[in-house]
């Protein structure tokens, strides 16, 4: 079989085809970048300083490289990743928005970036004062009185969630043992369930696509801490039952947890809060324009109730100036010099608090990113965003269903969807003899990132796509044309696809033997 | 039209059309009339990018940061030099802005970068099996006694006091949820000392001993006496280590952790007030198995090619939900990026280099300071970057003085130690100022000497 002719372009790609080698593959000894200063004050014998016991017998083996060597490593290694600032990316449950280059800028500024942890409060002002701004904000989209910061990413926000939630029963002298989440929950949620100590249980879906509410009435019970949520679903629909959902564990006691992945769908149309959930997570790293860094840093803030306040985590950023009561919309306090000495202060005297989640303050450079994009977006912007997100999606899946798509990857639940839609490939698989994984392989030629591929699990084949509010429709319509294109590919030769990518630096990766006899670091 | 969408009036009309609705009101019609939010979000209204720029300088110009003082400030995180190669790659679109790479195929260069980064960290621990990250130094602890956990089903922690108070303070908040206790031993003239514990403190029940090296008032443990004894009960040993001095230290995996942790923001992160950063997290081939997170494996593609995947999938939550042996998805890989950038920019040698130029310049200042009439030091042990003094008289006066000179002489430790200071000295502080810091500390000591005479 000839690949030449299968591959369309290499557009994102240099020819940076030659057999990458790693860094420690350069390394050559005597080479160095590191030149240190001196040291400028009287040497002592090191066995003087750390007896010969205590220290190495050899230096720790890291590269030996020049700093070009190193620029060029990493450059060529990067030509080697697709990006989302190079071309679509519409991967469902993960809000792949643009990542707005101002942000970088104003983190970087040496007053954020060079402000260290420990730094008395009254000396960290602005730190705290945009810590503190940014809850005021989050609570008002979120619809709920209290934020804590401190979570490192949604999944630590949702341990923080069901660790409140424990602490709340406890307080009440209620010892649970179960926490409800849909069989279309992401992994995240049960993960987090069993690291708390809960056991999971599981609530089937509807025909509609909804929670199952005669199984969660049936599962409810005073045994019952949580039930975890995301509303919209991993199917990208609302939860229309919402309302008698929260009534049923609100009625048993439990909490509703609120999972924000999708939250890019609802901001300023409707709130968590509104729709009685007593704790949320935010993703700062979807909703809120953290470049996602190919894995992180991202951040996982929580909102609450005011039942769940007291026990969330230490230390809580206040502003100490009482009768003031805010709400995020005010204006700046009048001329700078005027600000009282310790307005914004950390508050460690929180005795029901479940403690602290991680060192320090949280993810304070997320911080500064999204509280940047939540001022330049401001009520409307942020609405609108939402908005778009929404128009893009339904846009998308009407313009696959005009190329024909949908006749072999028909949308799981035929409604309006929200932010993301999710087709099964069932019908395709049947008919074309090819897998979602190999229409994801194939689009990967033509220089997209394929949509969320298996899941949710309740889905046979999964796509799911996202297109974000960031997206042009030029762009929605090419991803339409080019999904149309590779299922026709595929009716006159499934071996394309079945055998794809053929553009990209490697093809298809012997995952299983990875696996089975793991190669986890290299061989020195 | 908002800032980063670009739907014209034209699109929007074109767009509705195609889906066979009316208005963007419609889309919205599963959501019940009573949720629908009937007022607009009570935020300011938005702003063009310069004002943005400029309410976010101002806020940085009220902070004092380690540019506008001569800071001393340690105790997890430290000012360190972060050289320029490293904010110019990740930058880069590339790493900035993909997610976790669940396409190998143009995901390679995330992917051979994590691999070079666990086998850095791997050579500092000395342990063969390392993460791709977790979140910063203090849950990796956490994460640590969850693998402890999972592997010994055992149901309590021995910690010792010289672990980071952020790290035992975290594991004592998950360890609430897993049913199991956190007992703490105490140092002795800054170490820790088994000889604090009651012999059922290493009983069969004990799940793991965590230890810190250096310890949190910067001692250097002996590790391989604390490891033996956890070891003989049949408990794992949790090491939680600060990656730059390891450059000199025996390596905590060879001197019996079975697990070996820590905070990376000194290798090439900034302080940003705490975070991100990243934790790093090593173990023994026996708990491959059960580690938190991504790992990054070595494999083949069709072709025979080389090329590296995400691998031993199956402990993650993606794939065995609540049967995986952590929650975590997203963790801190470009902060571990910028580590293994900054570890290359080192060098076998350079880490070695910096390494001693932090422990000549700790002693010199560590000596200067206690020459100073009402400055003692609280323990004799070796240390490499960090060290407490405790100073005679009100300890907030006497940072008080120092500040109105424009030196933050170090952090100020809990109500335990209520006069002592942390002082920490990395390769940004200078001989000129360590001499600045020894004067000026002097002065407010004596000037506190003279208020309360002893």
């Amino acid at each position: 079989m000839s690949t030449q002719s299968q591959r369309p372009s290499a557009r994102w790609f240099t020819n940076a085809a030659d057999d990458e080698k790693t860094i420690y593959e350069r390394s050559r000894p005597g080479r160095r970048a590191f030149v240190a200063p001196p040291s400028g004050v009287p040497e002592r014998p090191l066995d003087e300083l750390i007896p010969a016991r205590l220290r190495r017998a050899e230096p720790p083996r890291l590269p030996e490289v020049s700093e070009p060597e190193i620029v060029r490593h990493y450059n060529r290694l990067s030509k080697r990743n697709f990006d989302l600032d190079t071309g679509f990316y519409p991967l469902g449950s993960c809000t792949m928005k643009h990542n707005p280059k101002l942000h970088e800028r104003v983190a970087a500024l040496p007053g954020h970036a060079r402000l260290h942890p420990l730094q008395d409060p009254e000396h960290a002002q602005g730190a705290l004062e945009l810590m503190w701004r940014l809850q005021e904000a989050l609570s008002e989209i979120a619809g709920l009185p209290h934020v804590s910061l401190q979570p490192s990413a949604g999944s630590h926000g949702e341990l923080a969630g069901v660790l409140l939630t424990r602490a709340y029963h406890e307080d009440r002298g209620e010892h649970r043992t179960k926490v409800l989440t849909p069989d279309t929950a992401h992994g995240t949620n049960p993960a987090t369930v069993t690291m708390a100590g809960y056991e999971v249980v599981k609530v089937g879906t509807d025909a509609r696509g909804n929670v199952d509410l005669d199984d969660l009435r049936a599962k409810a019970s005073d045994d019952v801490a949580c039930l975890m949520l995301t509303n919209p679903s991993t199917l990208g629909l609302f939860e229309s039952g919402i309302e008698e959902i929260a009534e049923v564990m609100h009625g048993v006691g439990a909490t509703l947890y609120y999972d924000g992945a999708n939250l890019n769908a609802i901001m300023g149309i409707c709130r968590p809060g509104d729709m009685g959930f007593d704790i949320v997570h935010f993703n700062l790293h979807k909703t809120f324009t953290q470049p996602h860094g190919g894995g992180g840093p991202g951040a996982g803030p929580i909102a609450v109730s005011e039942r769940i306040e007291p026990f969330l985590p230490r230390p809580q950023v206040v502003r100490r100036d009482p009768g003031a009561s805010g709400n995020g919309a005010e204006p700046e306090p009048e001329g700078m010099r005027g600000v009282p000495p310790r307005m914004y202060d950390l508050d460690y005297d929180r005795p029901k608090s479940i403690g602290r989640l991680r060192g320090f303050q949280g993810n304070y450079g997320v911080f500064v990113r999204s509280y940047a994009y939540i001022r330049s977006l401001g009520a409307a912007g942020l609405r609108e965003a939402s908005e778009v997100a929404v128009l893009n999606a339904n846009y998308l899946l009407a313009r696959l269903r005009q190329e024909g798509v949908l006749e072999l990857l028909p949308v799981a639940y035929d409604r309006l969807c929200m932010h993301e839609f999710v087709l099964s490939g069932a019908p395709m698989k049947r008919e074309l003899e090819i897998k979602t994984l190999d229409l994801a392989k194939r689009l990967l030629d033509h220089g997209v990132h394929p949509p969320t591929v298996y899941f949710p699990l309740v889905v046979e084949e999964a796509l799911m796509v996202e297109p974000t509010e960031t997206e042009t429709r030029e762009t929605l319509d090419a991803f339409a044309a080019t999904v149309a294109e590779v299922l026709r590919e595929a009716r006159e030769d499934p071996e394309i696809a079945l055998g794809a990518p053929y553009s990209t630096p490697v093809r298809r990766l012997d995952e299983a033997t990875a696996a089975r006899r793991p190669i986890v670091r290299q061989p020195l | 039209m908002s800032r980063y969408t670009s739907v014209t009036d034209a699109d929007l009309r074109e767009m509705l059309a195609t889906i066979g609705l009316g208005s963007v009101a419609e889309l919205f019609a599963d959501i019940p009339q009573a949720l629908r939010l009937d007022r607009s979000l009570a935020l300011e209204e938005g702003l063009s990018e310069q004002e943005v720029y400029a309410e976010l300088r101002a806020l940085a110009e009220r902070n004092v940061s380690t540019d506008d003082e001569i800071s001393f400030l340690g105790g997890g995180m430290y000012d360190h030099y972060v050289p320029a190669i490293v904010d110019s790659i990740i930058s880069r679109s590339e790493f900035l802005t993909p997610y976790t790479p669940y396409q190998p195929e143009i995901s390679q260069g995330g992917l051979q970068a994590m691999f070079e980064y666990q086998t850095a960290i791997s050579e500092l621990t000395g342990l063969p099996v390392s993460n791709a990250s977790v979140y910063e130094g203090p849950s990796a602890v956490a994460a640590a006694g969850y693998v402890a956990k999972l592997h010994n089903g055992r149901r309590r922690f021995v910690v010792s006091s010289g672990v980071h108070p952020h790290s035992i303070e975290t594991l004592s908040t998950l360890a609430r949820g897993w049913g199991m206790d956190v007992e703490v031993i105490e140092l002795e003239d800054g170490v820790t000392n088994l000889d604090n514990l009651a012999p059922s403190a290493f009983g069969e029940d004990l799940s793991a001993l965590v230890i810190q090296q250096p310890n949190f008032l910067g001692a250097i443990e002996d590790l391989e006496a604390l490891a033996t004894a956890a070891h003989a009960a049949g408990a794992l040993v949790i090491c939680a280590a600060d990656p730059i001095p390891l450059a000199l230290l025996r390596p905590p995996g060879e001197q019996g952790a079975d697990i070996v942790v820590g905070e990376g923001q000194t290798l090439g992160n900034r302080l940003d007030f705490g975070g991100p950063s990243f934790g790093f997290f090593a173990v023994t081939e026996e708990l491959i198995r059960r580690v938190p997170g991504r790992i990054a494996g070595e494999t083949r593609d069709l072709d025979g090619k080389r090329g590296f995947v995400l691998t031993l999938q199956t402990r993650e939550q993606h794939i065995r939900r609540e049967r995986a042996t952590s929650n975590i998805c997203t963790a801190q890989a470009l902060n571990a990026l910028a580590g293994v950038i900054y570890l290359s920019w080192l060098g076998s040698r350079g880490i070695v280099e910096l390494a001693e130029l932090l422990a000549q310049r700790t002693a010199y200042a560590r000596d200067q300071l206690a020459a100073i009439p009402g400055v003692s030091l609280p323990h004799s042990q070796p240390v490499v970057r960090e060290f407490p003094i405790a100073v005679d008289g009100d300890v907030e006066l006497v940072i008080a003085h120092c500040r109105a000179n424009g030196i933050n002489p170090g952090y100020r430790l809990g109500p335990d130690h209520p006069n002592w200071l942390l002082v920490a000295i990395t390769e940004l502080r200078t001989k000129v100022e360590i001499d600045r810091l020894a004067e000026v500390l002097g002065a407010a000591v004596a000037a506190e000497r003279e208020r309360v005479p002893a």
